[in-house]
């Protein structure tokens, strides 16, 4: 059995799986729930200034049968008195010291404040802090959340009081809501934070409802920017991962993944481009804390045949498997090939190929079944067709390389070859 | 033993003769299922389907929740697509393409979704045809001789056009066999009245009912008033037994057994306690499983082949053996005994020889005969055409059956044909499909003499 047991930045959790800042880690009773289903950890939702809440406060994007593919909320961070909270961590830690207890914080945009903040959670016994530079809505019109982290500077003299009071480990998390993670990651970390976090939530519009032309979610006909999350945003969150863990000025900065991660697999994805770390919200908002008992053991089995004794023997291990454009291989050629013994002749893959551009596909037509076949000369290898089709290895891709050299886009231009020469 | 009605209570046959395939009760059960739907291109489904409904995309109708598009492009193939999706034997059409079939998983329901559908836009009466308010057409006269599926399908196309269509049906009722002839848990007397009555809803024609071409028209009058006729009046006769004591009481065909469950109260039709059933078609099926949800004791199903040549589709021989129907192959009917009434009933063994001119092995009789008690026979071994009637039109045919052209057209100038009549007996489909194709001869038709 593959150790799950992790260490991020010290802070001792028996998985890596961490419950983000966020509805589920805003009480006692929740975090308690969470522990004896066997969470890692939590962040407990982000604690700072008091606010109030909307009703509704939440909207999804659904596709086909998949409800919640995407999810989005306006809600602000905790609304729940300080001193409530400050007695439930320190409760909730007395009872589960074996897991890690972070708190998320966001305090007024003065050092006092961030101080006194810190300080009364360091109370707590907490093991270490996050501070909230991402949340997009609400909180960013006071100067705060994402406008923190939107502003490298900013956010750099924030991160500067805080790591003059904190004596506990202290994790920045970043907002997607900018076009480069890496400014306000690398203005953070000359600031001395210890670790990253990433990403909070994509400013976004969830839908219109045709019914009442409402936008969602309605707060009594109205709506604002809400915060995006869920499985459809896993894909921008990993390539903000990768852009900060490919860069050697990250390179002692441990990074705690989040974005859409619902499974063991998107956990194992994020540990491959860098995470060392997991913060998993949207899917135990959807399921419950019960997915914990699959993330552990999906992930444990995988590393088994894998050969991975340790979850640090995965993290970073793809982190040099994406480069820049131009340096891919021109040489390598793959074109699909079709297995007619499983072929099921739903003609997906014909029709995507003919309607997308490049008529690779021989259509024979038959009662009631027509014959597919690749045109290999035409096969771009695009994998359009093996993405489409139904069928699991049906359609493969077959490596044909044009050449056995590696060649690269500048070196084609060097050496002034024709294009569409494939 | 007799043969008597009553033998369930009112409640029991409510219950036996419910739908057989309970439709979908919710959006999202039908969302579920038009969710697997992959939309196959050049799919399957379409090209096994007689009257081509592209059926992926109006699963994808469904499944984008579009009902109203996918009503329409269901019922712009086929306008009896609501009838259609109850009685079609899509186990060996649609459904039995759908390429789920070669994944080895359970294949799209298709006739349910496309029940869920075009249930609701009969119900919601939705118009989402218009009849054509200019264009040559309009205004021109066409009679159709039939309100089954066929005379339907071509009444309907050709209103589309502008044409005005006159139908007479010698029944009191439209839908013809949809109406009369098939099982009544199918589909509903009043189901079949709304599917009607939507068919009829784009205007422009009109049904004459209990009017019998032969006996209240001709031919020749229709052809003198009207500028083409379609015939579609398919086939009624059940095919007799020629053997001794075929006209005893007890002896039945399948056909008017049914029509009387279709058109009486259950409690009022009467049924033995020990039925036998000639044949294995899907009539044979309706007449053997109503029997027994009629309350019949023994139920037994008596055919000349073997299962493997079976007429009826495998889902329906279960059906019947689900009801507790028994069925004994390779037994050919060879007498009826009783003095007023039936008593039993003799049948030779048969084995199979040589394939016959469809393929099919033909049965050749042993000599060795068995006795089963019975007090009534019903005969569903076929129906035959309207031959006399037909010879008397002069329209050309082979044994009743009407020979057309590939546009529908006969050898009497400005007469169409289709359905059964054509065919000799079919699916509902692929009698809608015959209507189309009449229609479409007939407007090329009127529009070459315009």
């Amino acid at each position: 059995m593959a150790n799950l047991s992790s260490s991020f930045l010290g802070i001792k959790s028996p998985n890596p799986f961490w419950l983000a800042s966020a509805p589920p880690t805003d009480k006692k009773l929740n975090v308690l729930g969470a522990f004896e289903a066997g969470w890692g950890g939590v962040v407990w939702k982000t604690l700072g200034s008091q606010v109030k809440n909307v009703s509704s406060r939440y909207s999804a994007v659904n596709y086909g049968n998949k409800r919640i593919m995407g999810f989005n909320n306006i809600e602000l961070i905790s609304d729940r008195p300080l001193d409530v909270n400050l007695r439930e961590i320190r409760e909730c830690i007395r009872e589960f010291p074996d897991r890690a207890m972070v708190v998320s914080l966001m305090a007024d945009n003065d050092r006092e404040s961030w101080h006194n903040l810190i300080d009364q959670t360091e109370q707590t016994g907490a093991h270490g802090i996050e501070l909230n530079f991402g949340c997009p809505h609400g909180m960013t019109e006071r100067g705060m959340g994402a406008s923190v982290g939107q502003d490298p500077e900013i956010a750099r003299m924030v991160v500067e009081w805080v790591m003059e009071k904190a004596t506990i480990p202290v994790i920045t998390k970043l907002t997607p809501n900018v076009h480069s993670v890496v400014p306000a990651a690398r203005a953070v970390v000359e600031a001395g934070t210890n670790g990253l976090s990433l990403i909070n939530t994509i400013q976004s519009i969830t839908g219109v409802d045709l019914e009442t032309f409402d936008v969602r979610p309605n707060v009594g006909g109205q709506s604002a920017y809400g915060g995006y999350c869920g499985p459809a945003v896993k894909p921008i969150a990993l390539k903000m991962l990768h852009s900060l863990s490919k860069n050697p000025v990250f390179k002692n900065i441990p990074i705690s993944g989040i974005g859409g991660i619902s499974t063991w697999q998107d956990a194992a994805e994020f540990l491959l481009l860098g995470a060392s770390n997991l913060q998993v919200c949207t899917a135990a908002m959807k399921h419950g804390f019960r997915i914990i008992d699959d993330f552990n053991s999906g992930l444990s089995n995988w590393m088994d045949e894998k050969g991975l004794k340790k979850i640090d023997d995965v993290v970073g291990l793809s982190v040099k498997k994406v480069t820049d454009w131009e340096k891919l291989d021109l040489n390598f050629h793959i074109v699909a090939n079709i297995d007619q013994d499983k072929c099921i002749h739903c003609g997906l893959c014909y029709i995507a190929c003919e309607d997308a551009s490049h008529q690779s596909i021989q259509i024979e037509k038959g009662m009631p079944y027509n014959t597919y076949t690749i045109k290999e000369p035409e096969c771009v290898g695009c994998n359009l067709c093996k993405l489409v089709c139904p069928v699991d290895n049906c359609i493969t891709m077959v490596e044909q390389r044009v050449a056995p050299e590696y060649l690269n886009w500048p070196e084609f231009q060097r050496r002034g070859m024709k294009l569409n020469d494939h | 033993m007799a043969i008597k009605n009553k033998r369930l209570s009112a409640e029991e046959l409510q219950k036996n003769f419910s739908d057989v395939h309970p439709p979908f009760d919710t959006l999202d059960g039908a969302l579920v299922e038009a969710n697997r739907c992959l939309f196959c291109y050049d799919a399957p489904c379409t090209k096994l389907c007689p009257t081509s409904i592209d059926v992926p995309m109006f699963i994808k109708q469904i499944a984008t929740e579009n009902i109203k598009g996918s009503a329409a492009t269901i019922f712009d193939s086929n306008i009896l697509g609501a009838g259609c999706s109850r009685v079609c034997p899509v186990e060996k059409l649609c459904e039995g393409a759908c390429v789920y079939n070669l994944m080895h998983e359970q294949p799209i329901q298709i006739a349910r979704l496309q029940r869920y559908a075009t249930e609701q836009a009969i119900q919601k009466k939705w118009k989402l045809f218009e009849r054509a308010k200019n264009g040559k057409l309009v205004g021109k006269q066409v009679a159709i001789v039939g309100a089954g599926p066929a005379g339907l399908a071509c009444a309907h196309a050709l209103a589309r056009e502008g044409v005005s269509v006159t139908i007479y049906e010698k029944e009191s009722k439209g839908g013809g066999l949809m109406t009369y002839g098939v099982a009544a848990y199918k589909v509903t007397p009043q189901f079949c009245a709304d599917e009607v009555k939507y068919i009829l809803s784009i205007g422009g024609i009109t049904i004459k009912y209990n009017m019998a071409l032969g006996c209240d028209i001709t031919l020749l009058q229709l052809q003198q008033e009207y500028e083409a006729v379609f015939c579609a009046f398919g086939v009624g006769v059940a095919r007799a037994l020629n053997i001794p004591g075929e006209n005893l009481k007890g002896v039945v065909d399948a056909i008017s057994f049914i029509y009387g469950l279709r058109t009486k109260n259950f409690e009022k039709i009467a049924v033995g306690e020990n039925v036998i059933v000639i044949g294995l078609g899907m009539t044979a099926i309706d007449a053997a499983t109503q029997s027994k949800r009629l309350g019949a004791k023994n139920v037994t199903i008596v055919y000349r082949r073997t299962e493997s040549e079976k007429p009826c589709t495998q889902e329906e021989l279960d059906l019947a053996r689900l009801d507790g129907c028994n069925i004994v192959y390779l037994a050919a009917p060879k007498e009826i005994i009783g003095t007023s009434k039936v008593r039993k009933m003799i049948f030779e063994k048969m084995e199979l020889g040589e394939p016959d001119a469809k393929g099919r092995r033909a049965p050749i009789g042993t000599g060795q005969t068995f006795t089963l008690p019975t007090d009534m026979v019903i005969k569903a071994a076929g129906q035959m055409p309207f031959e006399e009637l037909i010879n008397g039109m002069a329209l050309t045919n082979d044994q009743g059956k009407v020979k057309i052209n590939a546009d529908g057209s006969t050898n009497l100038k400005g007469v169409f044909a289709g359905g059964d009549i054509v065919n000799g007996g079919r699916e509902v489909v692929d009698a809608v499909q015959a209507g189309k194709v009449g229609a479409a001869g007939i407007i090329a038709y009127l529009e070459s003499i315009s």
